[in-house]
């Protein structure tokens, strides 16, 4: 098409575009285009200006204006005298230990509390990209077993801590982590027996994502809690963390093995093909061609699924197994402190999210990458 | 090309032998199965002989018998003495109806924050970020522990919030004005369920004629009459009165009206507000996925805003927003399960309660099992027949 004979010959002059209104300097441009841009517009952010105002007022002045910081002794009289009208923040510094780390022994808290260090140090060494190799396995079953050296103690002159006094933000971390690295390897087991032509297995495994994912994670807590005794033989006795600890372990593996099966669909028939003829076994195929493809394409909904899993953990506050939430809710039993739940569940709430946004964030960040290589 | 029909392989004889998939295939088939087989049956032996050891009944007798327990919340008739069965149903009914409203709640709130995500008004945008962020960050469980104890700071009746006039904010619950149902009301209800599915009918009827000859039929007549006109007339037949009766505080406590407890009303806001939060990523994820050539080519043709937001931009987004949102759907039903921890009497619950009195566990844990599987199953089953109906009609 070279052709332009259906276009007038001599076009209509068009004179110089005007130049464009001044809208006034860098910030007024900003302001008019991205507050002000239309009356309806302009109406909402007033609107919400003085709601957030007064929001932020109201805040200021039970926060921080008429808030109490500090107080001696485990006094909280200064505290109940200002009762709605300031916040109490000292049941925190008060409370704290108890909160972090539960009935575990006073004086042996630097082992809970370098366990979650090392929690934290796995985690940021699992999430650069240089680290994902093979010795990233070999790490992480190394953390593992440093932190339940420590947890337990019983050599080297560390004494022995049971399983029932262990409490509080270690117990969190422990219920996730374990959760997600023994949940992990099983879904991706179910989500490659689920693609399996197999009918037997495909059917079995089916059967076992579907049940897990129909009930709340309320009933498999129930479940460990109360019918796994029953199932067991006599004499065999299970501890009630360990109990839970199987019960997110099968509830992981279920949603960890549909978001790996996602993976497993996007990766082309050709791959398959093609390592179907160099001749390499089932196994071979999957842990060499398949799953390294698979597994890539779907890390950002595993973050989520993390992120998710994480949260969740605070369910057996209901079985009564002492986590981070339910130690913050065994805090303020303590009537000299009960009228002050807010502020302690606020200060809970803050480590919550400072663990959940830091993974969203690099969930975030990985897509970011994804999109853009 | 030859067009017969393919020739099938010839088959080999089997070999004994693991190299052969087909032996390999039955022999780990075989094997697994007699593994989960094995393993069921010792676990169910277990339980058959600790409980003829702990002398507790199987079977579901106890359902017949008198329940016993006291239910604070209920929308049917229900006392102590009722029985087991009665109590169930009442959980059922309690879980079905804060996930019911919660899931409409959800779906507009979470609708309306995404779009607030998109829009050109920047603090809007931020706030409406900040709200996702922050809801989504935090476990459920300690946001619903935070509203409930929010709820019990309240103040007493006497001393109620009253933001409108009928409306009371206190360590009761919400109060809300309600109108009276008796049959004539139910009657003009129905009528007025009738009329709009009749008019969608007809309505659908005349773009199937304006589709053919492409002449415009105004619906509104259709609509005035049918939604307007009839119920309006079943409900001045019928003399139904629609006075709105306000509550009243007398002594403690407020009378008449429409009472959320603040368990309820606390589960119900813990709720809807975190699953709003993901509703409106995916709603946000949905309309940025329209890509942009539609919105543009539509203004292009001179449609207007709103037009072009109904019938270009959601139609496309809704497809992308169906299959999420039902999981969120799944998981706020789920979710709605650990009204445990605050007392509203939900089926889980109830069961839990079942389970303590009678030491039925097996019993219990299985009924909780069949009725969120019901459920989740229900969701399922009504929103994959809407992903097929709105789903993309190839030519």
């Amino acid at each position: 098409m070279s052709s332009v004979a259906h276009l007038p010959q001599d076009p209509l002059p068009i004179g110089p575009r005007p130049a464009p209104r001044a809208l006034g300097g860098h910030f007024t441009a900003w302001v008019r285009a991205n507050l002000f841009a239309s009356i309806p517009s302009g109406i909402m952010t007033l609107l919400m200006l003085v709601l957030l105002g007064k929001a932020c007022i109201a805040f200021w002045q039970w926060g921080i204006a008429n808030a109490i910081w500090i107080v001696s002794g485990n006094d909280s009289s200064a505290c109940r005298a200002l009762r709605g009208i300031g916040a109490c923040w000292a049941v925190v510094p008060e409370k704290y230990r108890f909160i972090l780390f539960g009935t575990y022994p006073f004086d042996e808290q630097w082992r809970p509390a370098l366990a979650v260090l090392i929690f934290i140090a796995l985690f940021v060494v699992s999430s650069r990209r240089s680290f994902w190799r093979k010795e990233l396995f070999l790490l992480w079953a190394a953390a593992l077993i440093v932190i339940g050296c420590l947890m337990w103690g019983g050599f080297l002159g560390l004494s022995f801590v049971t399983q029932d006094r262990w409490g509080g933000l270690p117990v969190t971390l422990i219920l996730a982590t374990f959760g997600l690295a023994f949940g992990f390897p099983l879904g991706i087991l179910v989500a490659l027996g689920r693609r399996s032509k197999l009918p037997a297995i495909r059917s079995l495994c089916v059967l076992y994502v579907e049940l897990i994912r129909g009930v709340p994670l309320i009933s498999l807590l129930f479940m460990a809690s109360v019918m796994f005794p029953l199932f067991m033989p006599d004499g065999v006795n299970i501890d009630k963390l360990l109990r839970a600890q199987i019960a997110f372990i099968l509830y992981a593996g279920a949603y960890l093995a549909e978001v790996v099966r996602g993976g497993l669909q996007a990766v082309p028939r050709g791959q398959y093909e093609a390592a179907d003829a160099l001749g390499l076994s089932y196994w071979e195929k999957h842990a060499l061609i398949v799953l390294p493809q698979a597994i890539r394409h779907v890390i950002p909904p595993l973050v989520n699924t993390f992120i998710a899993f994480f949260k969740d953990t605070s369910l057996v506050l209901i079985i009564g197994i002492f986590d981070l939430l339910t130690t913050a809710k065994t805090a303020i039993v303590d009537p000299a402190w009960q009228s002050f739940s807010v502020e302690v569940y606020v200060f809970v709430g803050v480590i919550y999210f400072v663990f959940c946004f830091a993974m969203s964030r690099y969930s975030r960040s990985l897509e970011a990458q994804r999109t853009q290589g | 090309m030859t067009t017969s029909t393919p020739k099938r392989p010839p088959s080999r004889p089997w070999r004994l032998s693991l190299s052969d998939p087909r032996v390999a295939g039955l022999f780990w088939q075989v094997l697994v199965v007699g593994i989960a087989v094995a393993v069921v049956a010792f676990l169910w032996s277990n339980a058959l002989h600790n409980l003829s050891v702990r002398r507790i009944s199987t079977g579901f007798a106890f359902l017949g018998r008198e329940a016993g327990m006291p239910i604070a919340d209920s929308w049917i008739d229900y006392t102590p003495k009722d029985t087991y069965l009665r109590a169930f149903i009442v959980g059922i009914v309690n879980t079905l109806r804060v996930a019911v409203i919660g899931i409409v709640l959800a779906t507009v709130i979470g609708t309306l924050v995404g779009i607030a995500r998109l829009s050109s008004n920047w603090l809007l945008a931020r706030l409406a970020a900040v709200y996702v962020e922050v809801l989504r960050d935090l476990p459920l469980l300690l946001q619903l522990l935070f509203w409930y104890v929010l709820m019990q700071g309240l103040p007493a009746a006497r001393q109620a919030f009253k933001p409108v006039e009928g409306v009371y904010l206190s360590n009761r619950g919400l109060i809300l004005p309600s109108v009276p149902l008796h049959e004539a009301n139910w009657w003009t209800i129905l009528a007025l369920v009738a009329g709009a599915i009749v008019f969608t009918f007809v309505r659908r009827r005349l773009i199937a004629q304006q589709m053919r000859d492409g002449k415009t039929r105004p619906a509104w007549p259709y609509a005035l009459g049918l939604v307007v006109a009839l119920p309006v007339l079943v409900s001045f037949l019928l003399g139904a009165s629609w006075s709105i009766m306000l509550p009243e505080l007398r002594g403690f406590n407020f009378v008449g009206g429409l009472t959320l407890a603040p368990e309820y009303f606390a589960l119900l806001i813990a709720l809807v507000t975190y699953t709003s939060a993901f509703i409106a990523e995916i709603v946000r994820s949905g309309i940025q996925a329209v890509p942009r050539g539609q919105s543009e080519a539509a203004k292009a043709l001179g449609l207007k805003r709103g037009f072009v937001l109904q019938h270009i931009v959601l139609p496309q987004a809704l497809r992308v927003i169906i299959p999420p949102m039902t999981s969120q759907y799944l998981n706020l039903t789920k979710n709605s399960s650990l009204a445990v921890a605050v007392g509203y009497q939900d089926i889980v619950s109830i069961a839990n309660t079942t389970l303590n009195q009678t030491g039925q566990a097996i019993e219990s844990i299985a009924l909780i099992m069949m009725v969120f599987l019901t459920i989740s199953l229900g969701i399922s089953l009504f929103m994959n027949w809407y992903n097929a109906r709105i789903a993309l009609v190839e030519r």
